[in-house]
């Protein structure tokens, strides 16, 4: 009986969690890294740590920093000592798969609404054992210049005309 | 009625059977003029009027149907509705930016009539900022190099799944009508294409197959439900359904996994930890055309 009970609140607790939008993530699709750059240390570890706001000429050439630039460097959100991890405000190195929590630093209101769902976009099963993915913040928006660019509209609707014109061809 | 020979009666059905006969002699010279498969689908129930038989039988009569039209073996779900559930759509105008991602992934994912007649289930409206409420000044033609334009914002209308269904009120036959889940339904088959819903509905929700639809076979979706994304015929009335074979089984509808900005959310209105319930709570929402009393279960809202 005492084992049916457990059961019982085991399946109870795990469909209460599964349902919830707080719930523990299932599945983030990894962050959107350009290719071949990762792990970062693999050039940083042997190179000479330089703090000093600069345009970057050799590497990094086609990163433009428009997000709050003028108060903003790389060494900001990239750890200076470990280059594989990013760093809170608080010291803390958190792995790149975590950035939201970095993001959550100065964008409170839209963390919140990401945990819940809201802002941003989940795919696959909204309940149920069915795979479920949420995409983080840097699918969307590029971290260094995260404003969503403009996109091709997919093509208008025919025109009642051109329905007729589409028969008569 | 004679292929039917080698399966049992019961005595419903017989009496059934001997009125339709009757009703058939009369009209002898219209049903003899028919194919069998007009006569079959002239005799086939209404879903709802359906036994678990009945449906067995007409869903394999339609995978084989469509295995010859279409050259794929289809999933025919008639899944009902899960219990505990109504379904609502969320929707933020302060996000779209009106590509119509959505619309073409709902295209593609319910089967839609391609080109000739050219059936769509959503329509992005766009407006002048700060003239939201004047809808007759929208346009749904734009087509831009860029979106979003300055100065315009974009407000994607699709059936609204009311919960005072206008559309459902005047249907004539009740091939129309409301699932335990808020979805509203068309019975394809019911359907006499007398267009009275969609003379009903206010927010130009339905829309009607004017001719035989055009799928391309190899862009066919073959997992359907009966009351949703199979295909449909000339002179039936279709509308969204919320993506009713993917939501009954938990799944996000495919214009919400397809919207790149994330305008689009779902959810269950009785489950207090769902995504639209967050919204409702703690969002400014509004319903189109609130006034008229249909009770959308469509909400836009947008950053308080």
């Amino acid at each position: 009986m005492k084992v049916f009970h457990a059961a019982v609140t085991s399946l109870f607790l795990l469909f209460f969690f599964a349902s919830s939008p707080l719930a523990v993530v299932e599945e983030y699709t990894p962050p959107p890294m350009t290719e071949g750059m990762y792990p970062c240390s693999n050039c940083h570890a042997s190179m000479e740590l330089n703090r000093k706001k600069r345009v970057l000429k050799e590497e990094h050439t086609d990163i433009k920093l428009h997000h709050a630039e003028t108060m903003r460097w790389c060494l900001d959100c990239h750890d200076a000592g470990n280059r594989d991890k990013l760093r809170l405000y608080n010291g803390e190195l958190i792995k790149f798969t975590e950035s939201y929590r970095l993001c959550g630093e100065c964008h409170g209101p839209q963390y919140r609404d990401w945990r819940a769902g809201i802002h941003g976009k989940r795919t696959g099963y909204f309940t149920g054992s069915g795979k479920r993915t949420y995409f983080l913040c840097a699918h969307c928006h590029d971290p260094h210049e995260p404003s969503f660019k403009p996109l091709k509209p997919e093509p208008s609707p025919h025109r009642p005309k051109e329905n007729h014109d589409a028969k008569s061809n | 009625m004679q292929n039917r020979t080698n399966r049992r009666y019961t005595r419903r059905e017989f009496l059934r059977n001997l009125s339709l006969t009757a009703a058939a002699g009369a009209s002898l010279p219209l049903l003899s003029s028919c194919s069998k498969e007009e006569t079959e689908d002239f005799l086939q129930k209404h879903f709802q009027e359906m036994t678990p038989e009945d449906k067995k039988r007409v869903i394999a009569k339609l995978e084989e149907r469509y295995l010859q039209k279409y050259g794929r073996k289809f999933q025919i779900s008639t899944q009902e509705a899960v219990p505990d559930t109504l379904w609502a759509y969320g929707l933020e105008l302060s996000r779209c930016i009106g590509c119509r991602r959505c619309v073409y992934a709902c295209v593609k994912e319910n089967n839609h009539s391609r080109r000739d007649p050219q059936l769509q289930w959503i329509r992005v409206l766009r407006l002048r900022r700060g003239n939201l409420i004047n809808l007759e000044n929208s346009e749904h033609y734009y087509n831009p190099d860029l979106v979003p334009e300055k100065g315009f914002i974009y407000l994607p209308v699709q059936c609204q799944q009311c919960q005072e269904p206008p559309c459902v009120k005047v249907c004539p036959v009740h091939a129309t009508w409301q699932e335990p889940d808020g979805i509203v339904v068309v019975d394809y088959n019911w359907c006499i294409g007398c267009r009275y819903c969609i003379a009903a509905c206010p927010y130009k929700g339905r829309v009607f197959n004017w001719a035989e639809p055009n799928i391309p076979k190899e862009e066919i979706n073959p997992s359907v439900h009966y009351l949703g994304n199979r295909p449909r015929m000339k002179c039936a009335v279709e509308k969204c359904t919320f993506c009713i074979q993917r939501v009954r089984q938990g799944r996000y509808p495919a214009c919400v996994e397809a919207c790149p900005t994330g305008t689009r959310k779902f959810g269950n209105l009785l489950d207090p930890n769902s995504e639209m319930r967050y919204i409702i709570d703690r969002k400014r929402v509004f319903r189109l055309k609130e006034d008229l009393g249909t009770e959308p279960k469509f909400y836009y809202f947008f950053e308080a």
